[in-house]
């Protein structure tokens, strides 16, 4: 680890702080409110996972921490706080010495995201002399040793190459590299996996949890995969319509989780513990327009629940244990959620 | 492990596929890729076989060499008793009629500029099927039956429609001609969960009562065993392993099956993570290893492996597999044959 000792943090204490983060787009159609109030804090070297549908804005949200927007025709509101230091505020030239640097991002597809006419041993050397003013054979050194790190064969033989060279499990081990390369205390994974083969994302998702413990950098895993998030984070958001629903410790909201719209989301996946042809649990109709969300609790004209009370008054978010918390007029174990099983136990008896 | 053989064929299929071979040529280099080498599989009346394995497998290619799109090279698809390899081009139109396709990306594979009632009606112009009152009434009737409710959505395009929505319209345009069998190609892969659910259920419903038979193809494990009543595993090009489906999951014989199921995040903390990790990626189908295409990546493999091709054999009732030394069902018997690919 010769020039990595950047790369050990400092052991605790809180990394990033989000308060009432809300990102809006001035559209020809409207303000869609992607992302509207979003709390939550993120220690050192703790994995988070944000999970949620298509459109519920969890990857603004990601885009939102890092400051990743366009410049036009967008609302921000609230505040961003990494290690004390307000980003939200930060001219560009600054948030530019932090992106790499402190905090790296990882994409979905990482053939587009690489270079494609540019060497892989320059792509990775390229941060290194930006942020750490490495010379030339000090950067080529380092290079070498994160392609070993995250299990790339004949190293040597890639610094020559180009992206299109090699397999799409070998490109997000290159990007996770170039991630890593400045040592970040925190690594945004948006997708990692979801272009790869269920073999390799194995591969992928155990090399990125490696490397999070080694050198204690936090991360922040935004997925479609509930599977995902549960063997690979300490805490999970759901996130739906621009809003946290739940948050909770990751072992916590699988065994407890309180908000329905968690619980339709786990039901509606197929297990591979049911037996075949097993009746699968959806979620009626679609994710609203976030031009004019519904009123009071913005899940309620999908909610197997919904009273009155949850399409007038909008649910706060509420703790059901410390660390634990949830957005729910009548979560699972209400009176209500009993009272809609029972009902619904006898429609669908005998399935 | 990967393998040829036609043990597990039966004779009252309403499909049946022999020693597929499909190819394609790499540019002008003489070189080609062997995308199907040799696979054979059958289907009944009113089953859902369910295909899987990782990208570049082979299992698109297979459903659409089935539908003669394009010619595949050797083999034989015998549907409803009619041999699909050496029918003419007519012939094949016709029979068409009777297997029908969805595919992953629903939003592109409708037309953009025509109404969804044009959409679903356009294979019963073309057949002119009925007068156009009756026509209308069958497109109706299946826009109903696949959960578009046809007054408020028929005049509407593809674009209006969410990505459920449109896979449910390519349905209803599959369904339209009532053909025997529908072919699924990766139909929701696209999906949020939530939707998908919808799909998988509407597929069982239509099922029932359509009395379709279903191939479905897919590369989600969890989201083939909840349809599927057999499942089919397949590597680079080849046949692992074909089992009735809650017993393919319950006891893998195949080494390659076993590395797939325990590669899949399980949505549950407290499951341990198995350790049955495959280092690498598949091989490239241009240059397949020879003997079993699995043995470089494979934990069990021996020099049998690297120089024999297995065949497929029958290790439990109804459970073949296509492996020299399976996790369960005892050693290959040796034979003389050798095949070098």
């Amino acid at each position: 680890m010769s020039s990595l000792q950047t790369a050990v943090r400092r052991e605790t204490g809180t990394l990033l702080e989000i308060e009432d983060l809300a990102t809006h787009f001035v559209t020809a159609g409207g303000v869609v409110r992607a992302v509207d109030g979003v709390s939550f804090s993120l220690e050192h070297g703790q994995r988070l996972g944000i999970v949620g549908e298509s459109g519920c804005g969890k990857t603004i949200l990601s885009r939102s921490i890092m400051g990743l927007l366009p410049r036009r025709n967008v609302i921000r509101n609230g505040s961003v706080l990494f290690e004390g230091t307000e980003l939200t505020t930060m001219s560009l030239k600054d948030r530019q010495k932090i992106w790499g640097a402190e905090m790296a991002m990882i994409f979905q597809d990482p053939m587009t995201s690489l270079n494609p006419v540019m060497k892989i041993g320059k792509q990775l050397a390229e941060p290194l002399r930006i942020h750490l003013g490495s010379t030339r054979e000090n950067a080529q050194e380092i290079v070498l040793k994160l392609l070993q790190d995250v299990g790339i064969p004949e190293p040597e033989k890639r610094l020559e190459q180009y992206a299109h060279e090699l397999s799409g499990g070998m490109r997000q081990r290159i990007m996770i590299a170039m991630a890593l390369a400045c040592g970040p205390s925190v690594l945004f994974a948006d997708e990692p996996t979801t272009a790869l083969d269920v073999t390799v994302q194995a591969q992928i998702l155990d090399l990125i949890e490696e490397q999070c413990r080694e050198r204690n950098m936090a991360l922040i895993l935004v997925t479609h995969d509930l599977g995902v998030v549960a063997g690979h984070t300490d805490q999970i958001i759901v996130m739906y319509a621009g809003k946290i629903v739940e948050i909770a410790p990751t072992a916590t909201l699988f065994s407890k989780m309180k908000m329905p719209y968690t619980e339709a989301l786990f039901q509606s996946i197929p297990k591979l513990d049911e037996p075949s042809h097993t009746r699968l649990v959806t979620i009626g109709g679609r994710p609203p327009n976030l031009i004019s969300p519904p009123t009071g609790c913005r899940f309620s004209p999908r909610c197997p629940y919904t009273t009155d009370k949850c399409t007038s008054i909008e649910p706060e978010l509420q703790q059901a244990e410390p660390g634990h918390y949830f957005a729910c007029h009548h979560p699972v174990g209400s009176d209500r959620w009993n009272e809609v099983q029972v009902s619904l136990g006898r429609r669908t008896g005998g399935r | 492990m990967a393998g040829t053989g036609q043990a597990h064929l039966r004779p009252d299929a309403l499909l049946s596929v022999r020693d597929l071979v499909v190819e394609f040529p790499v540019g002008r280099t003489g070189l080609k890729v062997n995308a199907v080498s040799g696979i054979s599989f059958d289907a009944q009346k009113g089953e859902t076989l369910g295909i899987v394995g990782e990208s570049g497998c082979g299992k698109s290619t297979t459903g659409r060499a089935i539908m003669q799109i394009p010619r595949p090279k050797s083999g034989d698809v015998t549907f409803d008793g009619q041999n699909l390899m050496q029918a003419d081009a007519e012939t094949i139109r016709r029979l068409r009629t009777n297997i029908q396709m969805i595919f992953q990306d629903p939003i592109s594979s409708l037309n953009p500029r025509r109404s969804v009632r044009d959409i679903v009606l356009e294979p019963l112009n073309i057949w002119k099927v009925g007068t156009k009152e009756e026509r209308l009434a069958r497109v109706n009737k299946v826009l109903e039956d696949v959960g578009i409710d046809p007054a408020v959505a028929a005049d509407r395009r593809p674009y209006q429609f969410s990505g459920g929505q449109c896979q449910r319209i390519s349905i209803a345009r599959a369904l339209v001609l009532e053909p025997k069998m529908i072919i699924c190609d990766e139909p929701v892969s696209a999906l949020d969960v939530s939707v998908q659910a919808q799909v998988l259920n509407l597929l069982e419903d239509l099922k029932r009562d359509y009395s379709l038979t279903l191939m479905f193809i897919a590369h989600d494990l969890a989201v083939v065993k909840n349809i599927s009543d057999r499942v089919a595993v397949m590597y680079l090009g080849k046949m692992c392993e074909i089992a009735p489906s809650d017993d393919l999951y319950r006891a893998p014989a195949h080494h390659y099956t076993n590395v797939l199921l325990s590669s899949i995040p399980v949505a549950d903390p407290t499951v341990t993570v198995a350790s049955h990790r495959v280092e690498g990626e598949p091989p490239s189908p241009v240059l397949p290893p020879p003997g079993c295409r699995f043995n470089p990546r494979c934990p069990a493999a021996t020099d049998r492996c690297r120089t024999e091709e297995p065949q497929i054999r029958e290790i439990a009732p109804n459970h073949f597999v296509a492996c020299h030394h399976p996790i369960h069902g005892g050693e290959a018997p040796v034979t003389v044959r050798t095949t070098g690919t």
